[in-house]
């Protein structure tokens, strides 16, 4: 089970009210590379690991990434739950005000919502480890783009932090694959067999 | 909430951030006796500013890992979101 800790894994700063930030910043809480399908992907993934450093992985980043979703979903908040409707519809909200007010869905930067096809569990832990290493990557340059994007200062800070937190998962996938490689008894090579 | 609160509790993130760090460390390097200890080390201090938060705020946690005072103390605001660190 879970427990809950009345607490950020890592402190927001929003300096201003920014639904056009709000906007983009989304994308990493419904997105195809944001918070929701990480932890979705290596929680669903972890039941079908073989040993158990790779199971403890797979349960710890996915457990982590949860926190992530809760802090991409703070920044949000805070960035839109002051937004005016005209400022709303400026930055082109218009269509999410609609469906949802200023409340907090899944859905990526162009407003489509989340879909279960962003992940997949594919029941060969060498297959899932490769796709958790690409979804690491995704997540990092998603990171940068909204970095670039950000004219909030206290807000790029976090996003600094959740970029760097995709790197340090990387790595760990990466001994992870190693270590999954040793335990199978396979050699590293990428040989293509005729 | 108040600067002395808000101070407590970075405290407090920091400390089980390094948890966490070490935490998936040792998921990879589980014979590292080094990071194990860190990590311990880690455990008891952040234990320590839990304690001393949770005694004056309110508990961090429900489910049973903390007790709480009279009226149910969980139901109190702010809620994480609400807390903007600027
Ligand atoms: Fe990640």
């Amino acid at each position: 089970m879970w427990i809950y800790e009345k607490k950020l894994e890592y402190p927001i700063k929003v300096c201003s009210t920014n639904p056009k930030l709000a906007k983009v910043i989304i994308t990493q809480y419904g997105g195809p590379d944001g918070e929701l399908a990480a932890s979705l992907r290596y929680l669903t993934q972890r039941y079908t690991m073989p040993t158990g450093r790779s199971k403890a992985v797979l349960n710890d980043i996915g457990t982590e990434e949860l926190a992530h979703m809760e802090i991409v979903a703070s920044l949000v908040y805070n960035l839109i739950k002051d937004a005016t409707v005209e400022q709303i519809k400026a930055v082109g909200l218009d269509g999410y005000f609609a469906d949802h007010d200023r409340a907090l869905y899944f859905v990526n930067g162009s407003g489509v919502p989340w879909v279960a096809s962003y992940i997949q569990s594919k029941g060969d832990p060498i297959t899932d480890l490769h796709e958790d290493m690409a979804a690491e990557q995704k997540a990092r340059s998603t990171y940068e783009y909204l970095i670039q994007l950000s004219d909030d200062p206290g807000v790029t800070e976090t996003l600094r932090w959740l970029r760097e937190r995709e790197v340090v998962h990387y790595q760990r996938f990466g001994e992870t694959l190693e270590h999954l490689y040793d335990h199978y008894g396979k050699n590293h090579y990428f040989i293509m067999e005729r | 909430m108040d600067r002395e609160r808000k101070q407590l509790l970075m405290m407090i993130m920091a400390e089980e951030f390094t948890a966490v760090e070490f935490n998936l460390y040792l998921d990879t390097h589980p014979d590292d006796r080094k990071a194990l200890d860190d990590y311990n080390q880690t455990v008891k201090r952040l234990a320590e500013l839990k304690q001393q938060y949770e005694k004056k705020y309110g508990p961090l946690t429900n489910f049973g890992y903390v007790p709480s005072e009279y009226p149910w103390r969980w139901v109190e605001e702010p809620w994480p979101w609400e807390i903007n660190f600027a």
